[in-house]
């Protein structure tokens, strides 16, 4: 029985057109209730709400929210931010362009989350040009600034 | 005969224009201590040392070398009005630029402009991976701009009173609340500082609620307040609004989005304890009116194309985006290209409707405004029964805005002039787009977002759209914030120098 699941899981799965965000915007009605398969990065928070969870995937283009079971996003160690480069994964789900269950939003029901790559964080040097410029027009704004006031005392 | 503006008046206008970019360049210290120490992004904060230093050089500058006694005249001080939101936009457009996340610095410019006007349409490019240092700074953009540069420099920088006023009347606001026009400007800080505190904390616990985790949940509260309360449209993740999924968030919005776009004299009533001016002020009366009236278009729009069935979901995709177009705040809870796939010509007319009419007067809210909407009715009401009245009765029509007033054709000249000149933007802005091959609709729902400082976009708005589109936008976004008064006698100005003698 477990077997047939499986089986029947994948082969949903299988079925699943792919498709970008801009596509999938831009020809809603036409996969409205579809299953897709939607492949990015998982960016921003993670909201888990009681045994479901939101996430968004964004895949370069736009994001788009994703409604799946806590169990799917057990995997998920990466978000991405400005200091971190959130995991890739593809999304196998249902698509609603206005979905009933959640106040008209666009909508993916994920039935699978597979992680494609994992992310990580993003090393971010100083740059020393920033530094040099930042301190010395800071020296000479102070010292444009004391002789200003220098030259109004007098 | 023109008069060629005197050196006094440049010098007048360069030193308060100094102490302007003065103000914006300290106002930069803020994000710079925070990205250092709260979220330790020192290259982010680096960008904002740099651009305050720069900032604060060219202030100095400014106003050491137009050192001047004379006081501000009402035509200098719209010039400066008027040069220090161009100032303002392109200096502070320089962190946003060193982030990378800008395709060019008209990208930047446009993006500051837009929040200083409160407008809220943004050309950024991936958001999501914006730093929190320049994210706040996006968002803190709309909270100085809403209360208005001039009230900035007016509250802790500026001298004298005449000056002050000036430049607070060039700023499209003429209601003081208390007779001194410096103790106005630190009462709208006061106001919107403890806002600040009261919506972060709210937002920040609803945010918490729904699953952020705390810090999130707060930075979030402080950014989605700053860009709602000052009716501005800002979010800090690319997807605005419907990235929380939520009823009850979307619902707090909506009222920060409402008393945003109220005038702040009214907020001064209230706080006086005042509760009866909120039903008997002409601006409220009119903007409950409008509302009911764009909502019927807008629904009817929706319901004969069968776009939202469930009444819950006409409220949280439909009223949501109503309350946001009237307010001129521009947050949205659907995609952009929602509006041209799933809303239909009559629904988009009816948002198009509430955007071009706006919020109050006095307020951080676009648009023609509802005093000037209650006053051209209540004209032609007086009209209707001049003429139904024999002629040589007497029309008297008053109506009530904190006191009691009378229609004077005097007032009704200056309104009309003034919703003749948001007419004429929202009317080049779509041109212009027309011209560049745009739909009528899509040009006009663009334009109208733009002129009347909204933030909607139906797609056009986009980092690929042609430079002159931009620049008209910016264009439309300047002058419908200062009411475009100040933008003429920049003009004029000019012109003066030129032909004057």
């Amino acid at each position: 029985m477990i077997l047939c699941l499986v089986l029947f899981v994948a082969s949903f799965n299988c079925c699943a057109q792919t498709a970008a965000s801009l596509e999938l915007l831009n020809n809603a009605k036409q996969y409205d209730s579809k299953a897709i398969s939607y492949k990015g990065e998982v960016i921003g928070d993670i909201m888990i709400r009681g045994d479901h969870a939101w996430l968004h995937v964004n895949d370069g283009t736009i994001a788009i929210g994703i409604w799946a079971p806590k169990a799917m996003i057990e995997d998920i160690c990466y978000v991405g931010n400005y200091q971190i480069k959130g995991d890739i994964v593809e999304v196998f789900g249902t698509f609603h362009r206005i979905c009933l269950e959640h106040g008209g939003d666009l909508d993916i029901h994920a039935s699978e989350i597979r992680k494609v790559t994992s992310g990580s964080l993003v090393i971010q040097p100083i740059s020393r040009k920033k530094v040099y410029f930042g301190a010395y027009s800071l020296l000479l704004v102070l010292l444009f600034y004391a002789l200003n006031k220098s030259f109004q005392n007098k | 005969m023109i008069l060629k503006p005197q050196v006094n008046d440049i010098k007048n206008i360069g030193y308060y224009l100094g102490r302007i970019i003065f103000a914006i360049g300290l106002t930069m210290f803020l994000p710079f201590i925070t990205g250092l120490v709260l979220f330790k992004e020192a290259n982010p904060a680096l960008d904002f040392l740099i651009s305050a230093n720069i900032a604060i050089f060219i202030g100095v500058a400014l106003s050491w070398g137009c050192k001047t006694d004379k006081e501000l005249h009402t035509g200098s001080a719209m010039v400066t009005i008027a040069l220090s939101w161009l100032a303002a936009m392109a200096i502070s457009a320089m962190p946003l630029f060193l982030s990378g996340h800008y395709k060019s610095f008209l990208d930047a410019c446009f993006e500051t402009m837009s929040g200083f006007t409160t407008t809220g349409l943004t050309l950024v490019q991936d958001l999501d991976h914006l730093s929190h240092t320049h994210n706040l700074w996006r968002h803190l953009g709309p909270f100085l701009g809403g209360q208005g540069i001039a009230i900035i420099a007016i509250s802790f920088l500026v001298r004298g009173s005449s000056g002050s006023l000036n430049l607070y009347l060039g700023e499209g606001r003429d209601e003081k609340l208390v007779p001194n026009v410096i103790h106005t400007a630190r009462f709208i800080w006061a106001i919107s500082i403890v806002y600040l505190i009261l919506g972060t904390l709210v937002l920040g616990l609803v945010g918490m609620s729904i699953g952020l985790k705390p810090q999130s949940a707060f930075f979030h509260g402080v950014c989605i307040f700053m860009a709602g309360f000052d009716t501005a449209g800002f979010s800090p993740q690319s997807i605005n609004i419907l990235y929380y999924h939520s009823l009850v968030y979307e619902i707090v919005i909506i009222f920060f989005m409402v008393i945003g776009s109220f005038n702040f004299n009214l907020h001064y009533q209230i706080w006086k304890g005042n509760f009866k001016e909120l039903w008997k002020n002409i601006e409220t009366r009119s903007l409950l009116f409008v509302i009911m009236i764009v909502t019927l278009i807008t629904m009817a729009g929706l319901r004969h194309l069968g776009v939202y069935s469930d009444g819950m979901i006409l409220f949280r995709k439909g009223f949501f985006q109503i309350i946001s177009g009237q307010t001129t705040t521009g947050y949205m809870t659907i995609y952009a290209q929602q509006f041209l796939k799933e809303w239909g010509d009559l629904a988009l007319t009816g948002i198009i409707i509430s955007m071009a009419l706006g919020g109050c007067a006095c307020s951080t809210a676009g648009g023609i405004k509802m005093l000037r909407v209650g006053v051209i009715y209540k004209a032609f009401r007086q009209d209707i029964k001049r003429m139904m009245l024999s002629p040589s009765a007497v029309v008297i029509q008053k109506f009530h805005h904190i006191k009691t007033m009378f229609i004077e054709d005097k007032q009704v000249r200056a309104v009309l002039i003034v919703t003749l000149g948001y007419l004429f933007l929202y009317v080049l802005g779509t041109l212009v787009g027309l011209g560049l091959g745009y739909p009528f609709l899509e040009a006009l729902f663009e334009s109208t977002s733009a002129a009347g400082n909204v933030g909607l976009s139906c797609g056009i708005t986009d980092a690929s759209m042609p430079a002159i589109l931009k620049v008209t936008y910016i264009i439309e976004m300047w002058a419908g914030r200062l009411e475009l008064m100040s933008v003429f006698a920049l003009f004029g100005f000019f012109v003066a120098f030129v032909k004057g003698k």
